[in-house]
């Protein structure tokens, strides 16, 4: 058999057929049920990065691309079929190589759950999981796409629900469940609106309306990319849309909490670039300006949010927020230059966007990989009850710590790369209007700015709190290394996250038949200097940048320290001795310093969003000097939460509870308000096509 | 093989990273003298800091019990990036030995590199002092860096560039139009923030091992021998780097933009000068200014940032 993307894709796709049958089939016997499913899931996975790699390697022609049928159908409209052109085999890339490394750890972490939770389910509805997603980014009509979306978000609310034995994750379950189906019902408008203009549910149907302009009113058009907006921007996580992501992510297994903040919200992305790049045709100028500030705001916001958790894995849902908007920016910076026809500069933030959406999924996967094999160790998700472990989870820490570099946009990983790229496409454009409107540019700049050193913060923290110092509880001082699988799997992340940083120039001949598919231009050769070794902007002159030279160099000036010890310090040996006590009997865990305490300066600063509030509670007997019992509380406000979504809720029950009158329960009551409605129908029919 | 196009200039990469590590302490040392002179005091001799260096370098090291080998790395780390990016920015030449490897960005990324493991290291050996240093010096980092980038970016836009030699020879031909007021505002917000990077008085206070009010030393409290030698050195590169910045950017006079020996000698002259000038701007602020509450602080790197605003909407009224 030889191996091309015909024969792996399908490959794929049965592998997790088969991963989920065998959970269901072998539920009773949990270590086989484990091994099945997420064998299967893994071996299936591999295929799709294959297949994928190959197909953007080859550089597949939109003009042709792979396609299959993979059921027959006699329905008009519904076609189960798929096709691999760039843009689907970029993100298929995406949820492949998560999906792997995913499913390898799952291996070791569905351990924890043996006697507990039934592992043969959390199998089967994880293959489920990644059967829909593949197919959500490689459906190519709108309704075979709304189906798998729906699969995926169902199968991903049951398994953000798997452990609803806690009441927090019930209803994190329910929040998902609703934003997302009113979020799906914001994508079947749109998609009804470009049915009506095109008068097909193909995608290649649609993307004929973007060269034909006149098709589609701008009316229409408008309505289209807000409902757009808004569906695929609720599954992405921006805010203000975002309320669920923070509190579901964080409740469901940590296998399943990465590919929801690696993969699922990419697929909001997948959405965006797909309808706004591929389907409305040129945009007006608006959009690119509505996106790139949703984009600021959710970044800043996101972070700010995210450096007040202590809960880990919260914590990095808020910062998937973070990343959303990083991406969100370079797109909306692309349409921008798109209205102004500037396609170069447009492919760049376009370049830059997409790059940061793989390098996102990779180290936000790992970050989560990470923190469940914390949690896997010590059993809590409270980074004020870690600490220490970097001594007794070596692998782990130091994986966890690529992954906090990277996320912090630090040189030379992979976040550098593309918010350096983010950076040129921004300042590059500030030539590219004349209006007020370009300000945009170097402010949106100045606040990614912001946003990179308060996740560089926000990360000194997370990595800091957890693994540094000393253990600040007994589950901590008793942790141990994860299981094997679970190092390869976070393994395979760190590698990725270090090519992507390191080979930027490699990566991005990948891109170049997707944003010849998407804006009609290939720009690798032209970011590339000194055979590779070299990423420039658009222009040379405008800057230039190596990861790989910055790494080299920063091996070579380690000649400098050597050279000095050789010379003065040959000598000198170094002793253990204990940290400085100012005179007290040894410092405790208590002694620490917290995460809530670390994050104290900035939640000063921004009180005026946060609105902290504590209170503190003592009991004495004698003098308030010698406290008794002390309880300690502190709170911020989720202003979206309180602001927005409370009030909106109130009335929405208030409406319903006045609606409530409508459905008295009494039959005849109901034939009449179908009969009014058909009347109303048919009254409106008669006096529109007499008109 | 690949990189022999790159045309990297290996004498001059050699040459600039000599002249960052000789001159790095005695910029530290004529700040710490030339305070010591204006507060009345005779102060430490100009060359204190390398025997400092020296004597560090010699001693044995006391490592904390509860560190790991993370505390060990950051003094590299801290110290190759600062000289990293002095490698990326125009010292004597117009031309720096390693602008292809990045220019503004990679420079303000590799230095948060360096301050990301400092802070770490300030965690690592479980004392409260550390925590609260690294606590500290992260958050006046994340509310100095837009201030920084904005100040920069404006410097940026009207070049085309964020590469620090295009930058340099752009502003080498405007002439006297590097006093315009866009110049003025983004320099003045600059100053600001390299008295908030490199911990002087306004903000921290260098001198100080007074427990809750000092942020840079805080970190280092745990450090000794060998690893303190390379942290501090590398607070001299960090500060000298960003000095250099600062002056060829804005006043890039004198950069020799060829390699003869008179054009070498009076750029090395002119250099020394300038960072000179502004070491005694820093002294000259440092006494007389008291240092602020942290709380005020974030007052002061908001008029920063207003200050690189404006100076980015001057750029309408006079380009």
């Amino acid at each position: 058999m030889d191996f091309t993307p015909t024969t792996l894709l399908p490959l794929a796709l049965m592998g997790y057929a088969l991963g989920c049958a065998a959970g269901l089939l072998f539920i009773r016997h949990e270590k086989l049920a484990n091994l099945c499913a997420f064998g299967f899931a893994t071996l299936g996975a591999l295929c799709g990065t294959v297949a994928c790699v190959m197909s953007l390697a080859a550089g597949v022609t939109p003009a042709a691309p792979l396609q299959l049928q993979l059921l027959p159908t006699l329905i008009p409209y519904l076609q189960f079929t798929i096709s691999l052109d760039p843009l689907s085999a970029f993100f298929g890339l995406i949820v492949s190589l998560l999906s792997f490394a995913l499913s390898l750890y799952s291996l070791g972490y569905a351990g924890g759950f043996y006697g507990r939770k039934s592992v043969g389910l959390l199998g089967a509805f994880f293959n489920l999981m990644l059967l829909a997603t593949t197919l959500v980014v490689m459906a190519d009509n709108a309704f075979f796409f709304l189906m798998v979306w729906e699969i995926m978000a169902l199968s991903a609310y049951c398994l953000v629900s798997f452990e609803h034995e806690k009441p927090e994750t019930r209803n994190a379950g329910v929040l998902y469940f609703v934003m997302s189906h009113i979020g799906t019902g914001c994508i079947m408008l749109g998609f009804l609106l470009l049915f009506q203009a095109s008068g097909s549910y193909g995608f290649d149907g649609f993307h004929a309306l973007s060269a034909k302009p006149e098709w589609l009113s701008s009316g229409s058009r408008n309505a289209a990319f807000l409902l757009f907006l808004a569906g695929f921007g609720i599954k992405a996580g921006i805010v203000p849309l975002h309320i669920w992501l923070p509190a579901a992510h964080p409740v469901a297994p940590s296998n399943v909490s990465a590919f929801l903040s690696g993969v699922i919200i990419k697929t909001g992305i997948y959405g965006l670039t797909r309808v706004f790049f591929y389907f409305l045709g040129t945009p007006p100028m608006w959009w690119g300006v509505t996106v790139l500030a949703i984009g600021t705001i959710s970044a800043v916001l996101g972070v700010l949010y995210a450096l007040m958790q202590h809960d880990l894995k919260r914590l990095l849902a808020y910062h998937s927020i973070e990343n959303i908007g990083i991406i969100l920016m370079g797109f909306g910076a692309s349409l921008m230059f798109l209205h102004t026809d500037h396609l170069l500069l447009a492919t760049l933030a376009l370049i830059a966007g997409l790059y940061h959406t793989i390098n996102h999924a990779v180290f936000k996967g790992l970050l989560f990989l990470g923190a469940g094999a914390v949690l896997h160790a010590t059993h809590t998700r409270d980074m004020e009850q870690m600490g220490g472990l970097v001594k007794r989870m070596p692998q782990t820490a130091f994986f966890f710590l690529v992954g906090a570099v990277a996320i912090s946009a630090l040189p030379p990983l992979n976040g550098f790369v593309s918010e350096w790229l983010t950076y040129q496409s921004l300042l590059q454009g500030f030539g590219t209007t004349d209006s007020l409107l370009r300000l945009m540019f170097p402010i949106g700049g100045a606040l990614l700015a912001l946003t990179g050193a308060l996740a560089a913060a926000c990360f000194v923290k997370a990595f800091g709190i957890t693994f540094l110092a000393q253990p600040r509880s007994e589950a901590a001082a008793q942790a141990h290394e994860a299981p094997v699988t679970m190092l390869l799997g976070q393994g395979v992340l760190v590698a990725a996250c270090v090519f992507l940083g390191l080979f930027p120039t490699v990566f991005l001949q990948v891109l170049d038949p997707l944003t010849q598919q998407l804006t009609g231009l290939q720009i690798s050769q032209q970011l590339t200097l000194a055979n590779g070794l070299v990423l420039s902007g658009v222009n040379p002159a405008g800057g230039t940048v190596s990861t790989l030279g910055i790494a080299m160099l920063g091996m070579v000036l380690l000649f400098i320290p050597f050279a000095l010890w050789l010379v003065f310090g040959l000598k000198t040996k170094t002793r253990i001795g204990p940290t400085w006590d100012c005179g007290l009997k040894g410092l405790t865990p208590r002694m620490e310093y917290t995460a809530t305490g670390f994050s104290k300066p900035i939640r000063m600063i921004f009180k005026a969003l946060f609105r902290p509030r504590r209170e503190v509670q003592r009991e004495y007997d004698f003098s308030p000097y010698f406290t008794t019992s002390i309880r300690f509380e502190a709170h911020v406000e989720e202003v979206f939460e309180t602001r927005i979504y409370r009030p909106l809720q109130r009335l929405v029950l208030r409406l319903s509870r006045r609606m409530r009158a409508l459905q008295a329960g009494s039959l005849q009551a109901y034939l009449i308000y179908i009969f009014i409605t058909l009347l109303l129908l048919l009254l409106y029919v008669v006096y529109k096509y007499k008109s | 093989m690949w990189f022999t196009n790159t045309n990297l200039n290996l004498p001059a990469i050699v040459a600039q990273t000599v002249l960052l590590l000789v001159l790095a302490p005695l910029v530290t040392g004529c700040i710490r003298n030339w305070k010591a002179r204006l507060q009345n005091r005779r102060g430490p001799r100009l060359w204190q800091p390398y025997f400092d260096l020296i004597k560090f370098l010699r001693k044995d090291m006391v490592i904390s019990e509860h560190a790991s080998w993370v505390f060990s790395a950051a003094p590299y780390v801290v110290f190759i990036s600062a000289l990293m990016v002095g490698l990326m920015v125009p010292m004597v030449t117009t031309q720096a030995p390693l602008s292809l490897f990045g220019g503004v960005l990679a420079a303000v990324g590799l230095l948060a590199l360096g301050r990301f493991f400092m802070a770490l290291g300030g965690l690592d050996p479980a004392s409260a002092f550390g925590g609260m240093g690294s606590s500290r010096e992260m958050t006046i980092a994340a509310i100095a860096e837009p201030a920084l980038m904005l100040a920069i970016f404006t410097v940026a836009i009207t070049v085309g560039s964020t590469d620090f030699s295009h930058m340099v020879a752009a502003e080498q031909q405007s002439g006297w139009d590097m006093l315009n007021p866009t110049h003025l505002m983004a320099f003045a917000a600059l100053f600001i923030v390299l008295l908030a990077e490199t911990g002087r008085v306004p903000i921290d206070n260098p001198a100080t091992h007074l427990e809750l009010t000092m942020i840079h030393e805080a970190m280092l409290l745990e450090y000794s021998g060998r690893y303190l030698a390379l942290m501090e050195w590398g607070a001299s590169i960090k500060q000298l780097v960003l000095m250099a910045i600062l002056v060829n950017v804005f006043l890039p006079l004198g950069l020799a933009s060829d390699g003869s020996v008179v054009a070498l000698g009076l750029g090395l002259v002119l250099f020394l000068g300038k960072i000179l000038l502004l070491s005694a701007a820093v002294v000259l602020v440092e006494t007389v200014n008291a240092k602020l509450r942290l709380f005020r602080v974030p007052d002061l790197l908001s008029a920063a940032f207003v200050l690189a605003a404006m100076a980015l909407l001057s750029t309408f009224l006079f380009h």
